[in-house]
């Protein structure tokens, strides 16, 4: 059906490119195309340099095939213009007519825009707001379809509810454990250290205590859980816009918030706490043993000694940080998440500043909940 | 006349995905200057096929020979050298989406080595020319450009080592009838031109009517028929003559 016959191409190998010189005519022979050219392209370009534009006849009948890029090197070494004698098969003369149709066409500038740092400090200042104003949108997007679960109760999504309590929570508790046990260890053992030097090591009770379940326990299981399930949703909200699922569920009729971000929250609002809890018991128990091994504070003392030195409140407020943190992951993630625009390069960039923010979030609202529980659970003597 | 070159050879090649299998026993050879078509039911395993060509699927029994030696055969540059030999564009055009059009057609090109920016440059051009692209679409990101753009620049950059082989993967879905039918026409065009060897997976009977010389129908786990359009459409078969006849009833196909 073809018009023409194909021009034959090489089957096995290539015969190399050689050029014949005889001090006035250059005869070419052999396959002029990139994979042969390749090997000797330093030593060619720097021969068709020194005689390239001094040669006036070249005879390129003896070329067996001829590709853009063997044309290309020979238009260039004659000078982007063809030589005064110029014998060629008419097979090879396509290769030549691409190189010069192309030969007087450039690529459009690039404008440099002078202007570019105040734009660029505009366009964060906007970008800003811009999620703020989404931020705003999907926070009172979930409190309406709160709302409207109160009235609908049969439309509670349940299964996805569940779904991310086993995600979130569950399946975050050997890693969570572990990391919180090893913690224990190295900062029971580090403060044993210098607790000894003052002959002070009962006190190893105390700084356990207020400061893995106040402080150390929420902080670490918050930044366990924003890299772990916070890239997860956002990963997850992403993939699914990119294979427009969510455009799926929203020509349903059913709401994105109600039924993928809602669950979410909630979950993590539940299962963050249970995992502090968790995780502090575990960091304890990593402290007890270092004490036990260091100072030789028997594991009986420990546990018997930690309720009397640490005040419940710091329980609650290390559960309320929970609360707190897993929500503000939880937003944060859907929020980039749900941003996210259908190409790749959207869905890495926003999974990567949603772990960020999480994190800065994270230790942000620690700060706040320091400044406004100082009076709260600290024994003061 | 000399016997036609083989460029690939398919031999007893069977896959099995997922526990059930894909192809039985398929035989199939492309000679150089062939533009196969792979038509065949949904799902019946023709993009698999055509990946299984170049070797970026295993086949789980049989073997495939491409430029008349196995996919595996010598290091790792002679393997990559025969990749290069190789244009495939896949579907959805599988353009990187973070480098600009210009850096997606000279991927390849830098790929190799040894070339002067100003010579990537210039071939670029040639590219994007040939598949009737304009310079200043060179800038855009991939995800800037509509879905006709991003078969075209796929296949720039497929074309961008001047591969003898081009493997097509449904190069006509997802076009308006107007783009298809000029697809069709840029990719004869590069078949005369280039000396291009094709084989193509299509579902458009348009489109197969348009560009192939050769038809190879996959259907029931094996390869039906392979002939010229005339010949396979007259193959007493319940799957082709059911194929042609629903296909013909909407696209009026011209009595050849």
């Amino acid at each position: 059906m073809p018009e023409q016959p194909p021009a034959e191409r090489p089957m096995q190998t290539f015969q190399s490119p050689q050029i014949q010189f005889d001090g006035r005519q250059c005869v070419l022979t052999g396959d002029w195309i990139l994979a042969a050219l390749k090997p000797r392209l330093i030593r060619l370009r720097a021969w068709l340099l020194l005689h390239g534009k001094s040669t006036e006849t070249w005879n390129l009948t003896q070329v067996r095939h001829i590709d853009t890029f063997g044309a290309l090197i020979l238009w260039r070494a004659w000078g982007q213009k063809p030589p005064d004698i110029l014998l060629l098969g008419p097979q090879h003369e396509s290769a030549f007519q691409r190189v010069r149709s192309v030969a007087g066409q450039v690529f459009p500038p690039e404008r440099i825009d002078w202007l570019l740092p105040i734009v660029s400090i505009g366009n964060a200042a906007l970008g800003l707001g811009s999620h703020l104003l989404d931020f705003a949108r999907m926070l009172g997007m979930i409190v309406v379809e709160a709302a409207r679960l109160f009235i609908e109760p049969r439309s509670i999504p349940l299964k996805e509810f569940s779904a991310a309590l086993y995600k979130t929570g569950a399946q975050a508790m050997p890693i969570s454990a572990l990391v919180g046990f090893l913690i224990g260890i190295v900062l029971s053992y580090l403060s044993a250290l210098q607790l000894r030097n003052f002959g002070a090591d009962a006190l190893i009770i105390n700084i356990l205590g207020v400061g893995i379940i106040r402080e150390l326990g929420p902080v670490l299981v918050s930044i366990l859980v924003a890299g772990r399930s916070g890239s997860a949703i956002t990963a997850q909200l992403g993939v699914m816009r990119v294979t427009e699922e969510i455009d799926a569920l929203a020509a349903m009729g059913v709401s994105v918030h109600q039924r993928l971000v809602w669950p979410k929250v909630l979950a993590m609002a539940i299962a963050m706490p249970l995992l502090v809890l968790w995780t502090s018991v575990a960091a304890l128990a990593g402290g007890m043993l270092a004490a036990q091994m260091q100072l030789e504070i028997d594991w009986r003392f420990f546990m018997l000694s930690l309720p009397h030195v640490v005040p419940v409140q710091n329980l609650y407020i290390g559960a309320a940080k929970g609360v707190i943190f897993g929500v503000a992951i939880a937003l944060i993630a859907s929020h980039f998440g749900l941003r996210i625009r259908p190409n790749t390069e959207s869905l890495s960039r926003n999974t990567t500043s949603s772990v960020v923010a999480a994190i800065t979030a994270v230790i942000l609202l620690d700060a706040v909940f320091a400044m406004l529980t100082r009076g709260i659970g600290v024994p003061l003597r | 006349m000399s016997p036609p070159e083989i460029l690939v050879e398919m031999r007893e090649v069977c896959t099995s995905l997922g526990g059930h299998w894909v192809h039985q026993n398929i035989n199939l050879q492309v000679e150089r200057g062939n533009l196969l078509a792979l038509v065949g039911g949904s799902g019946a395993g023709k993009t698999t096929l055509l990946r299984e060509m170049i070797g970026l699927q295993a086949t789980t029994l049989g073997e495939v020979r491409l430029f008349g030696e196995g996919l595996n055969d010598g290091h790792r540059a002679a393997r990559a050298a025969r990749r290069r030999r190789v244009g495939f564009l896949f579907q959805q055009g599988a353009l990187y989406s973070a480098l600009t059009l210009f850096d997606n057609i000279a991927f390849p090109l830098r790929e190799v080595g040894g070339l002067l920016e100003d010579e990537i440059r210039t071939l670029v051009l040639s590219k994007l020319e040939l598949v009737e692209l304009k310079p200043q679409h060179a800038s855009l990101m991939p995800a800037q450009l509509s879905g006709g753009m991003i078969k075209r620049a796929a296949l720039a950059r497929a074309l961008a080592l001047e591969p003898e082989l081009l493997l097509l993967d449904e190069p006509t879905a997802g076009l308006d009838p107007d783009r298809s039918a000029g697809f069709v026409e840029l990719i004869r065009g590069l078949h005369a031109s280039l000396g291009l060897t094709v084989v193509f997976v299509t579902h458009d009977l348009d489109t197969l009517s348009a560009l192939a010389n050769r038809v190879a129908v996959l259907a029931e786990r094996r390869i039906l028929a392979v002939g010229d359009l005339n010949g396979i459409r007259s193959v007493e078969h319940p799957f082709i003559q059911n194929f042609f006849r629903y296909r013909a009833a909407v696209n009026e196909l011209p009595e050849e």
